[in-house]
């Protein structure tokens, strides 16, 4: 911030062939201040959720300190707080709906960018943007009235029938469930993987194709082998932007979880996230302790996107990196 | 939480500056939910009577609605359980509650085979949302159901998720039947659930009921009357097992009314009365003790004074119970208090 605002103020008597005037004219200046203040502002607010965040949690944190990460008791009678079966729970839905939402959403962006017809391809792709702009409650909605009773009915016996042996898929199974709740999140991510996966791999400049088929690939080898990896710090971007989407999402977790805070190996257990406890208890929650720990919760779901959009840049640095050497 | 406070005020103020004209005579209020719906037909019917008055009331839950009255931006908060004392210390100008009308929760359920109307004993409920009543054809809710059959398959316990007043009543009631409920959970908006799942609201929680077979869940009486879900009888307090309706909900706050406290901060779970259901709760109005706008303070006096009387007929048609004679006499003497 610093560099560019001093880079700014020197650019102006410095350079002695054109005045300052003569740059504003070419609006230089005009658009370097505007996309300044643009970019200035997503860091402003972000530092001031940051403080409001911890401003307002000076009670819990004075008095758990760190054992709210470890703590697992959520009992606002007793004002006893700890986030860790709603940080679990937060993980685990958005782990399970990673896992069936990316093959989905890239296979379906593969077909679309690389074998359908640009016709269909761009029919699908308007669809499917459509399908990112539905509301979650909706998707909530669609989750209690159809994913919730195929989990209990057919999902989770067959899983239990199947791959019983795994502590993955164990215990009584009520529908509303981690895996439910991962179900929903997929279908409301997939959208997002998709648009953004398509618009990469139609990026990918057709000479890499072209040198693919030349040199003697099948189609499928051109894309999987060429098109894909140069396109990938794209498509991982689209994913971590999924992520995050699955990470916060209230609505629709809220309405298919269970709402339990517990941590259970099973994904047929009901569970809880962190940004649904928040969303439930925040207006009736009376005592300041127990205002405060809810709090503290975004603090801490703000921490878990932080560290995981950390840990997805260094993937995508890694990535890139290697498809350079390569 | 200063601050917050104070963001959260200017919003309200600011929506509410908006609407507000000379010479008009500008209330506002925040706070419960669940008695939203009468509230706003009470605001409403009042505001025709006096055009000059106008009454803004935002339903931002319970919590809200103390907080506001504590930091004092609002003129009134309305609330589903009454303050604490300690909360009430906070409150500069004082604060006075005042009961308005009365709600309570039923027993819905959902066992596949079974249409009757069952009857919940009052360790039956507290076993059950225990967890140490597990099956449904345990002999403490087969007893008291003879030629009912129940089925042995486990219970689905379910709550509500989201803090409310409903499960406020709900855990009262639990704490005053069971000793052991008492020390394990204790009673808030929302508690440390020792079993069961959570729904969102009172669709959430029957939502979850009519989709899993053998579950049991708890609703409003209001949203139950007006879904028409099957709900069981409770015993109370003279062991006679109750349906839950408008007269026998306010049969509780009569046989409450005897021993009511000067301050109305009373629970009438589980209140004596052969005819009282006993899972009811009052929800208040939060008043200032001392108002020092003469003009806001009798508009507010005079408002309580047709709530009580006129403004009681309103209840019933929207599914609340109205207050028993002997609460309204005791609160209009109570309304002197205010300065």
């Amino acid at each position: 911030m610093a560099t560019a605002t001093t880079a700014g103020m020197s650019a102006g008597p410095k350079p002695a062939s054109r005045s300052f005037s003569a740059r504003l004219v070419h609006g230089d200046q005009v658009a370097h201040a505007i996309t300044f203040v643009a970019a200035a502002t997503i860091l402003l607010i972000t530092t001031m959720l940051v403080i409001v965040l911890w401003d307002n949690s000076t009670l819990p944190r004075a008095k758990f300190g760190l054992s709210f990460f470890i703590g697992r008791v959520w009992d606002p009678v007793s004002e006893q707080f700890g986030a860790l079966p709603f940080v679990y729970g937060t993980l685990v839905t958005t782990a399970v709906s990673l896992v069936l939402g990316v093959p989905l959403g890239l296979g379906a962006a593969i077909f679309l960018a690389e074998l359908a017809p640009p016709k269909i391809s761009d029919m699908l792709a308007f669809v499917i943007e459509l399908l990112a702009a539905v509301p979650s409650v909706i998707y909530g909605l669609l989750g209690i009235f159809v994913v919730v009773p195929f989990v209990r009915t057919t999902l989770a016996p067959a899983l239990k029938h199947t791959l019983g042996f795994l502590p993955l898929f164990q215990g009584p199974c009520y529908g509303v469930s981690f895996l439910a709740a991962g179900l929903v999140l997929a279908i409301m991510i997939v959208p997002f993987i998709v648009s953004v996966s398509r618009e990469v791999l139609l990026a990918v400049p057709t000479d890499q194709r072209e040198a693919a088929l030349a040199l003697g690939s099948t189609r499928w080898e051109s894309t999987w082998k060429v098109v894909v990896p140069f396109a990938l710090p794209g498509v991982l971007g689209s994913v971590f932007l999924a992520m995050a989407r699955a990470l916060g999402e209230t609505m629709a977790v809220t309405m298919v979880v269970g709402n339990v805070p517990q941590i259970k190996a099973s994904l047929l257990e009901p569970g809880y996230s962190i940004a649904a406890v928040i969303a439930n208890e925040f207006t009736e929650a009376t005592g300041d302790i127990y205002l405060q720990a809810l709090i503290e919760l975004g603090l801490v779901l703000f921490l878990v996107t932080f560290i995981l959009n950390g840990l997805a840049r260094l993937m995508i640095l890694f990535t890139s990196q290697r498809g350079a050497t390569a | 939480m200063k601050r917050l406070v104070l963001v959260g005020s200017l919003c309200l103020g600011l929506a509410l500056a908006a609407g507000a004209q000379s010479g008009t005579i500008l209330m506002n209020g925040a706070g419960a939910t669940f008695p939203y719906p009468i509230y706003s037909k009470w605001f409403d019917v009042y505001q025709q009577k006096h055009p000059n008055i106008q009454i803004n009331y935002q339903s931002i839950g319970s919590g809200g609605g103390i907080r506001q009255v504590i930091a004092g931006t609002v003129d009134f908060g309305a609330s589903d359980g009454p303050m604490k004392d300690q909360q009430i210390a906070e409150v500069k100008t004082g604060v006075l509650h005042f009961p308005t009308v009365l709600g309570s929760d039923v027993p819905t359920y959902n066992i596949p085979g079974v249409t009757a109307e069952l009857n919940f004993t009052q360790a039956a409920l507290a076993g059950i949302y225990l967890g140490k009543i597990t099956k449904w054809n345990d002999p403490e809710i087969t007893k008291p159901n003879p030629g009912v059959k129940l089925p042995a398959d486990e219970i689905v316990v379910v709550h509500r998720s989201d803090g409310s007043g409903t499960t406020y009543i709900w855990v009262d009631f639990l704490c005053k039947v069971s000793e052991e409920w008492k020390t394990k959970v204790g009673r808030d908006t929302s508690v440390n659930w020792p079993t069961g799942l959570g729904g969102k609201g009172n669709e959430g929680v029957s939502g979850l009921v009519k989709q899993t077979p053998d579950a049991i869940g708890y609703v409003e009486l209001i949203y139950a009357l007006q879904n028409n879900l099957t709900y069981g009888k409770v015993q109370n307090k003279e062991g006679v097992f109750v349906r839950a309706d408008l007269a026998s909900v306010t049969a509780a706050a009569s046989g409450a009314a005897k021993e009511m406290p000067a301050d109305f901060r009373v629970s009438i779970t589980n209140a004596p009365g052969k005819t009282a259901y006993p899972i009811s709760s009052f929800t208040w109005l939060l008043i200032p003790t001392t108002i020092p706008d003469a003009t806001k303070r009798n508009t507010l006096i005079d408002f309580l004074k047709w709530m009580l009387t006129d403004g009681q007929t309103y209840a019933a048609p929207l599914g609340y119970a109205p207050l028993p004679k002997e609460v309204v006499t005791q609160e209009l003497k109570a309304i002197n208090k205010i300065q």
